[in-house]
Order: structure tokens, then C-alpha cells, then sequence
């Protein structure tokens, strides 16, 4: 059966946030809780030669959401049960059998499951399974202005894209994520995230 | 009237309808799905038509897919409100819609008949222009009263809607966008349409272009989202030195024998003095300007590279790259031209454009304005604003000059007083008249400006330059003696009204727009919800004053909101939409949108490149003024006949830079379109109001990323956090746009508008803004 994964073209990605938008109007997300949000990576400097001014800088961005990864840390470690994975690959959690212990937010890579303090439990992406269901792109997807995220079947993703790193990201070893990435320029470690800011809780 | 109950699919309780963006006036026009249930909207989707280059889909961007947060914002305005208190203090006690009516009718009758219709103004506004919703609605009205003072041109595009007929002799020099898949080479300069879109799907149209093989630079003192996005290669310069590269550009194909000689001995005016036009025989051609024949200077990139800080190899690389790539589109932004001598940069941009011969080709590009080909695009708005029997109209950017000196103010200060103010062009954001004019030098306006009704508009203050200069001015009640503010927010420019009129969001009454320069569709925007409160449609306020000033029939026509929006599509249908739907089918329909795809993209200036005796361009002399006989003969040493790079009055190489040593630039937020969505939390929490400053002017000013520093000049002082960013020039500051004025006791802006340090002065020949040059000091902020 299908397996589903994303697809983000990191090299074609503007750091618009539409995703980021798009997934919050869906959710009614509160402030500070971001299922999809979009890292800026920025590294280079630049040199005085003469009255000219040379430069290396490159920046890219990454837009991550849950990586509904093939080894589910969060729920690993969820002592209540509340986090399931679906046939199709899809994590999902149960809000009401989770105590806002927050162990899955501690342990996931990606800082995908995201606290609600008013709600007193953790949430994250379902890859918005209902849509999926009724044969429906996921919201943050079909907001893509620049139509640099996708998604498909993992097998198919892989075998298109490979299983490219991005720095910072984690290696794929640790969790074996849904996220197949097409690398930037300068995604080879040399930068920082620049925007932390804007992508914390 | 016949309509249909409800609009939209309806799946239990919850209708989805399909309806355009409120965009207000961020260079996009999209399609949104909007979720309403019981009165309430509770989800905005986007377009989910197929996808295709020529029909593309209509995918809203970030403010779009935001917009819940401003409609059910706290702070909407919801009934009418009058002024306690000094103006300007904010002070306001609610009042009745009869005795705000009642009010502003009475003002505006007492001000005609003390300072006759020319103290009467509607300033420049782009908050709504969707028909029913906008500024546009007041002028008609006060139009039908006997007119007021007319605006002309745009703060958009001031220098390029004058500068670009001057080139070309029209401002429809743009090929459709689904030709920019012909380019093999894209030099988008000072452009971002991945941020302030220019078109829904323009970065997806350039985007499509690299993937078919074309090389994209960006050349922009920022490394903006379109240039990660898009760009190959990234290539900063200095703000407001453009032109300078430009000709050394230039100077590197005239010497090296890589500019289209043919194309420019048949098609071009001036570029030498074998072709200068009869009278200025005599003058300075372009190529004399370039190799310095007359002024010992040539325009070498080695020349250039100290103004620009753009190392001159790179200058005469990129300038290979462009003349021998064919074809290339040089694509030229707006910044670049919100500037001092604005003019040169749109001028000196097509010059490069005609003599790489790019012009009239697929794949090429003309440069200047763009309306796109064949027939100027889109209309923006059609609601008829009406003949202003006034005759006179002011360049927008002046207004302050008209409150406090309209009657001194003539032709020389690009005032039209002919009687033929361009009526709808005033509105849409467009319409240059420059040249068109025979003026008489001794004509004055009738008045000072003595009413000002803002509709839909926060350039009174907020987006006006220098706003502790303009704050002044509005504040002092001998000179402007009555202000009605009309928005869906109490906005800087809402303090300093008399009367505040609480106008409904575009969700909440009917509505039409087209694409915005590019797109080819017409977008229907039904109501979704009823008006929060005691708001109205701007149309509806206007009727209500025009009933109390005795003109409510001829106002309205007989028709409501949705009979001007029926009447809006018959002109659609009349022009560019002829299959268009009858506003009963679309409704029913509930598509939200009628395209018209584009499979073969018309391109500007075939026939011209074809023949040009007989195609002549509506140039005077019918061919490309490279050399412009018109502004030769205006003999203003700072409007050149050819283009020059020319420093600017605030500058990094001027005494200025002493105390003020960077150069502040406010580029087009995604977090808002222009001031609104100032407000916006969801925006404001993804795209935060900061400085962002280069690593090395941070650091020698001790100054670390997050920390609250001061912009500040003579003008004014800002105080906001900073972002410490290796993607911005050294040397450059940039306070993005549009966040709102908000002084503290010591009059020092926390809300962190750039306006609080532009300069009120305008560019020579537009009469337009020259906003983006301004120096400034930073400094790390005591106590931070």
C-alpha cells in the first residue's frame, strides 16, 4: 500500500510561509504552535577588496512539518499510548489520551509534536489525513506558491529524489523520515539557521 | 433585484465559497476558498483548479491565507466615531451613523462654499479597490458635487510611469508572462515577486523559465526571497547606484562590439550623434555619455565599482552574460525607482534592453512599466469615479505641498490644471500624464486643501514620507479644517481624523477584481458574512452622504453594491472577457473565478521590430528615445536627455554620511501589503518587525542579533529589534514598510515605520516618491 512521504524542493523554496499559514488557518493553530514552519539557513560572509564588496553568502530554506518517520521516536517514547502510526505511515496523536507529558517533544529531532498550554496536551501534524483520504493534497502543499513542496509514496519519492541530507537536519538514520529532500546550494553544513525566532515555540 | 439566496456548495451546515482574495494592493490577485459556517467564516483554502502555464492556478500567498486574523480582529472599527480631544491625540466618543453623515455632509458643504471644490481631497489609497470597497466610491461622489482636487500617478510607480513613455512612448512594454519561458537569460533587478508577488505566479513563471534552461541573476542590495528562490547568483549593490552599472555595463558592449549595432541603427534615436534628432545635433549622445567624449569619464566597470561596490569584473561579466545570451529579459523592479533620481534607473534600463536588441522578441524584454501585451492588461478598477469638473489634479506624492501651499503650487510642480485630469486612471494604480500636458506657467491651484475625506488609505501618515512632518501638518486645524478617515481599523492616518467611519472588510459586501498588471482573469467576490457591527461598504457610506448633499440618485444609479459589481462585469465583457458569465451564472456557478488561459503570450513591440516606418513607435520621433529631445529641451541639468547615474542628495559619499553613514531601504514585506496587516498576529509571529542589519555594521557598533537598536536621523527615530543577517550590503539598513507609527511620549517610534525617516522630497521629473533615499545612523539602544 502507499506509503506516504513529502517531497520539499529546498533549492525553490522563497521562505514565503504560506505553508506554515495555510496549516495554522486549517488547525485554529494558537500562536507559538506551528505544525509546519520554515527554518532560514544562511551561512558565507563578505570581504572589503579595494571599494568592491565580495561575498559568499548563501542562503536556503527548510520547511518542516511531522516527517511521519518510519521509526516514530515520539511514539517510542509516549508512555500513555496517545501517539498510533497508521498502515499508510501516518503518525497520529490522540489528544485525548495524551498528559502533556511532553516526552515526544523532548525526543523528536524535528520539534514536530508542538504543546498547546491552554489545551494542557501536545499536538502535531496528521499529514491531514482527511484530506488524504478523500484523495486530497495536504493543506500546506497545495498553498505552495512556488509549488516547491509535494508528496507521494515514499518508494517513489526515494527513488526520484535519494536520500539527500540537508544540514541541519538530522540524519535519516535516526528516525528514517517521510522527507525527501532536492539539497540547495551550500547544503553541506556550512550554515546556521538564522530566523530561530520565528520557529520556536 | 433577482439573485440567488446563497452562494457557494453547501455540505451540511458549512458553505465553501470559491472568492477573491481582498488582496488590497500586494501585486496579486488569488483565488480563496472560503468555509462558512453559521454566519462565520471558519477556514480559507486556496485555488484547486488543475494547474496549468497557460491557466495557471490563482494560489494565495501568506497575507491571504492569514486573512482570518484581520477580519475577526479585535480591533475592527464598528460604528461610527468622533473626535474628544486634541486631533491627533486619539481620542474618540461613539456617535450614530445619522450624526456622522449628517457631519461629514455639512463639512464638506461648508468647506465648498468657504473654499470652493478645490479645498476638497480624497488622497491616494490602495487599502480596497475591489469596485464597491475603496476610494474610488469618494470621488465619485464629491466628483458629482462639483468636483475636488484630483491626484495623478502613483507612490508605486511614480518615476516609471513618466519615465517609461519617454523611452518608448506608451506604458504597455511587456510581454505576457508565459513568454519568460522563452528567456534563456533573466536579470531580475531590484525585483521580488517571490515577496511582493507582481503578479500572482510570477516567481512560479521565472521559476518555470530556469528549469527550461535559463541562467537568473538578482541584482539587489538584499538577498531577497526571489533571489534564493530563483536566482543563480546573487549580486549586491549599493542602493540608489543602479544607473552607474548599468552604463558601465553598457560601456563594456560598446567596447568590446557586443550591442545589436543593426537593431539600433534601425530602431533607436540617439545612442550616437550619427542619430540625433534635429535640433540637438549638437548634444551629447548616449555612446558620447558612456566612453565620457564630452566629460572625460568613461563609464568604464572600473568606474563604476566604487559606486556601486560591485567588483568590476563581475560588472563586465554580468554584462557579457546579458548581451550576448539571446534572448534576455532584464526585468526591472520598483525600488529602484522609489528613488531620488528614479527617472535614470528606468531609463537606463531600457536603453539596455533596445541596445542588446531584446526588444520585440520572445524571450526578450522591453523594460520600463510592463503592461503586458497586447492590450495593457488588466483594468484594476472600473467603478467610474466620474469627470472632476475641478480640471485640476496634483501629483500624489505632493498632497502636503497642497495643504500648505495649493495656491502657489502651478506646472512647474507637475500640477495638471488643462481640465483633463485622467479621471479612472487617478484611481487605478497607474495613469501616467507626464508630457501629455501643454501646461500654462501661470496657472495656480484654486485652493489649499481644506477637507480631506481618506478612504480606505494610510498614506496620510503612515505610508506618506517623514511622518512627524506630515503629523504636524494634519495636526494643526487652521490648515486642513476637517478629516474623515474611513478604514476597517483605527490606523495612524484614523488618529488624526474628526470622524471615523467604520468601513466593512471585503468578505462582507460584493466585489469584483482582475489581475493585477499580469493575470487574465476576473475574480468574483461575493459577501460570505454579514458587516461586523455597524460597518458599511464604502459605497454605502458614500450614498448615505450623498443623499444628505442632494445627489443620491445620480450617486447610486438606482444600483447596490451587487447591481455596480453586475454592471463592473458587462465591462469586462464588453473588453478583455467577452465569454464572460452573467454575475447570476458566476454566483450559481460558484467557480470564483472566469480565466482566459494564454496559449500563445502576445509580445510588446512585434510589429515595431518587424517595421519600424511602418510601425513607428508613439514616440515623437517613432523609434526608441535613448536620447530624449523632450526632456533635452526641458534643460534640467538633473533630467538628462540620455540616462545618467547622478548621486543622490542623501548619500553615502556626501557630507550627509558623516553623521548618518548607512543607507535605509524598506522593502515590501511578506507580512503585510503595505500597512495592512500591520495588525496581523499570525503575519507579525512568521515575519516579525525588525532591522536587519549587515554582520559587519552590527558588530562594529557592538550590536548582536535580537538586540533593540535606533534608527534614526534628522527627521525622526525608530526603536525596534534587530535581525543581525549576512543578507543585506554592508552599508544598508532595511526596516521593512508598512509597519504602523506608534510613538511613545518622546515621539520615538516603537512600531518601527520606516516613514518616520524618508524624506518628503520629490524625484525631478515625476514629481513621484523618492522614499527608499534616506541615511540613517544606527546605534545599539541604551538599556536593550
Amino acid at each position: 500500500m502507499t506509503r506516504w512521504a513529502f517531497h520539499f524542493d529546498a533549492s525553490a523554496c522563497s521562505g514565503c510561509k504560506a505553508c506554515q499559514v495555510a496549516c495554522k488557518d486549517r488547525q485554529g493553530s494558537p500562536l507559538g504552535v506551528r505544525w509546519r514552519r520554515v527554518y532560514e539557513v544562511t551561512g558565507g560572509g563578505w570581504t572589503r577588496r579595494g571599494a568592491a564588496w565580495e561575498q559568499d553568502v548563501f542562503a536556503y530554506h527548510l520547511s518542516v512539518a511531522c516527517n511521519h518517520c518510519e521509526r516514530p521516536i515520539c511514539l517510542e517514547v509516549c508512555p500513555t499510548g496517545a501517539i498510533t502510526q497508521r498502515d499508510d505511515g501516518v503518525v497520529l496523536l490522540d489528544a485525548g489520551r495524551c498528559m502533556g507529558c511532553r516526552y515526544c517533544e523532548w525526543a523528536c529531532p524535528y520539534g514536530a509534536p508542538q504543546y498547546e498550554a491552554d489545551a494542557g496536551h501536545m499536538t502535531k501534524c496528521d499529514f491531514c489525513v482527511d484530506e488524504l483520504d478523500r484523495g486530497r493534497p495536504p493543506t500546506c502543499v497545495a498553498a505552495c506558491p512556488l509549488r516547491a513542496l509535494d508528496f507521494g509514496d515514499a518508494a517513489e519519492l526515494e527513488a526520484r529524489y535519494g536520500p539527500a541530507a540537508v544540514h541541519p537536519l538530522p540524519e535519516r538514520e535516526v528516525t528514517r523520515p517521510a522527507l525527501y529532500l532536492t539539497a540547495p546550494r551550500g547544503a553541506d553544513g556550512a550554515g546556521r539557521v538564522a530566523n530561530r525566532e520565528e520557529v520556536r515555540g | 433585484m433577482k439573485r440567488p439566496s446563497v452562494v457557494g456548495a453547501t455540505t451540511s451546515s458549512e458553505r465553501i465559497v470559491r472568492v477573491g482574495c481582498p488582496a488590497h494592493n500586494c501585486g496579486g490577485r488569488c483565488l480563496l476558498q472560503a468555509h462558512v459556517r453559521d454566519g462565520v467564516i471558519t477556514r480559507l483554502e486556496t485555488d484547486d483548479r488543475p494547474d496549468a502555464v497557460a491557466d495557471p492556478q490563482l494560489r494565495a500567498c501568506t497575507r491571504g491565507r492569514a486573512y482570518l486574523r484581520r477580519q475577526y480582529h479585535p480591533d475592527r472599527l464598528r460604528w461610527p466615531l468622533r473626535r474628544v480631544g486634541r486631533r491627533g491625540e486619539g481620542r474618540f466618543e461613539r456617535i450614530s451613523w445619522d450624526e456622522a453623515l449628517d457631519l461629514l455632509a455639512d463639512e464638506i458643504r461648508r468647506v465648498r462654499d468657504t473654499w470652493g471644490n478645490g479645498a476638497l481631497f480624497v488622497p491616494y489609497g490602495t487599502g480596497s479597490y475591489n469596485q464597491t470597497n475603496g476610494s474610488q466610491t469618494a470621488r465619485r461622489l464629491l466628483n458629482l458635487y462639483g468636483g475636488c482636487l484630483g491626484i495623478w500617478n502613483s507612490y508605486s510607480w511614480g518615476a516609471i510611469n513618466v519615465a517609461t513613455p519617454t523611452v518608448y512612448g506608451t506604458l504597455e512594454t511587456g510581454n505576457q508572462r508565459q513568454d519568460w519561458l522563452n528567456s534563456k537569460y533573466i536579470l531580475m533587478w531590484s525585483w521580488n515577486p517571490a515577496e511582493m508577488r507582481d503578479g500572482t505566479n510570477s516567481d512560479w513563471f521565472v521559476k518555470l523559465a530556469r528549469e527550461r534552461g535559463a541562467r537568473v541573476v538578482c541584482v539587489d542590495p538584499r538577498m531577497s526571497m526571489s533571489a534564493v528562490a530563483l536566482a543563480d547568483e546573487w549580486v549586491p549593490i549599493r542602493p540608489g547606484t543602479d544607473v552607474a552599472m548599468m552604463s558601465a555595463m553598457a560601456h563594456v558592449m560598446i567596447t568590446e562590439g557586443l550591442h545589436d549595432d543593426a537593431f539600433v541603427r534601425t530602431h533607436c534615436m540617439g545612442f550616437d550623434d550619427t542619430q540625433m534628432p534635429a535640433g540637438c545635433e549638437g548634444a551629447e549622445s548616449y555612446r558620447d555619455h558612456i566612453l565620457g567624449a564630452r566629460d572625460g569619464v568613461p563609464k568604464t566597470p572600473r568606474w563604476a565599482e566604487p559606486i556601486t561596490g560591485v567588483p568590476a569584473e563581475t560588472i563586465a561579466r554580468i554584462a557579457r552574460e546579458y548581451a550576448t545570451t539571446k534572448p534576455a529579459m532584464l526585468y526591472q523592479g520598483y525600488g529602484m525607482q522609489r528613488r531620488a533620481y528614479g527617472e535614470q534607473a528606468v531609463r537606463a534600463a531600457c536603453v539596455l534592453a533596445a541596445i542588446t536588441g531584446n526588444v520585440g522578441v520572445p524571450g526578450g524584454w522591453a523594460g520600463g512599466l510592463a503592461l503586458q501585451a497586447p492590450d495593457g492588461g488588466p483594468f484594476w478598477n472600473l467603478f467610474p469615479a466620474g469627470d472632476n469638473p475641478v480640471g485640476a489634479a496634483i501629483p500624489v506624492f505632493l498632497w502636503t505641498e497642497a495643504v500648505l501651499r495649493g495656491r502657489e503650487l502651478g506646472a512647474a510642480d507637475g500640477v495638471v490644471l488643462d481640465g483633463s485630469v485622467p479621471d479612472g486612471r487617478t484611481v487605478r494604480d497607474s495613469g501616467g500624464v507626464g508630457g501629455e500636458v501643454a501646461p500654462d506657467p501661470d496657472r495656480r491651484l484654486p485652493s489649499d486643501i481644506k477637507l480631506i475625506w481618506a478612504v480606505a488609505s494610510n498614506a496620510l501618515v503612515n505610508q506618506h514620507a517623514n511622518i512627524n512632518r506630515t503629523a504636524k501638518i494634519l495636526a494643526d486645524e487652521s490648515r486642513v479644517e476637517f478629516i474623515a478617515v474611513q478604514d476597517n481599523f483605527l490606523t495612524p492616518t484614523g488618529r488624526f481624523a474628526d470622524l471615523v467611519l467604520p468601513a466593512c472588510t471585503q468578505f462582507e459586501t460584493w466585489g469584483v477584481e482582475d489581475g493585477w498588471k499580469y493575470g487574465d482573469e476576473v475574480l468574483l467576490m461575493p459577501p460570505l458574512v454579514p458587516p461586523l457591527g455597524e460597518s458599511r461598504s464604502d459605497y454605502a457610506i458614500c450614498a448615505g452622504v450623498a443623499e444628505r448633499l442632494g445627489i443620491g440618485d445620480a450617486y447610486t444609479e438606482g444600483r447596490d453594491e451587487r447591481g455596480w459589481v453586475a454592471w463592473a462585469l458587462d465591462r469586462y465583457r464588453a473588453t478583455r472577457f467577452p465569454d464572460l458569465p452573467s454575475l447570476d451564472a458566476l454566483a450559481a456557478g460558484n467557480r470564483g473565478v472566469h480565466s482566459r488561459p494564454v496559449g500563445t503570450p502576445a509580445v510588446a513591440f512585434v510589429d515595431f521590430r518587424e517595421d519600424p516606418e511602418r510601425h513607428p513607435l508613439p514616440t515623437p520621433s517613432g523609434k526608441i528615445e535613448i536620447f530624449s529631445k523632450q526632456l533635452h529641451d526641458m534643460d534640467d541639468p538633473e533630467i538628462p536627455a540620455v540616462p545618467k547615474y547622478q548621486q543622490e542628495w542623501e548619500s553615502p559619499f556626501g557630507p550627509e554620511a558623516a553623521a548618518y553613514p548607512l543607507q535605509a531601504i524598506g522593502h515590501h514585506t511578506m507580512a503585510r501589503v503595505h500597512s495592512t496587516h500591520a495588525n496581523n498576529d499570525w503575519l507579525a509571529e512568521a515575519f516579525p518587525q525588525r532591522a536587519f542589519l549587515n554582520e559587519l555594521d552590527a558588530r562594529e557598533r557592538g550590536i548582536r542579533d535580537g538586540d533593540e537598536v535606533r534608527v534614526f536621523n534628522d527627521r525622526g527615530a525608530i526603536v525596534i529589534p534587530c535581525r543581525v543577517t549576512n543578507r543585506i550590503m554592508p552599508g544598508v539598513v532595511d526596516v521593512p514598510q508598512g509597519a504602523w507609527w506608534s510613538p511613545d511620549e518622546k515621539g520615538v517610534d516603537r512600531g518601527g515605520s520606516v516613514n518616520v525617516l524618508t524624506s518628503e522630497r520629490w524625484t525631478p521629473l515625476a514629481h513621484g516618491t523618492a522614499q527608499h533615499t534616506v541615511m540613517v545612523q544606527v546605534e545599539r539602544e541604551a538599556g536593550s
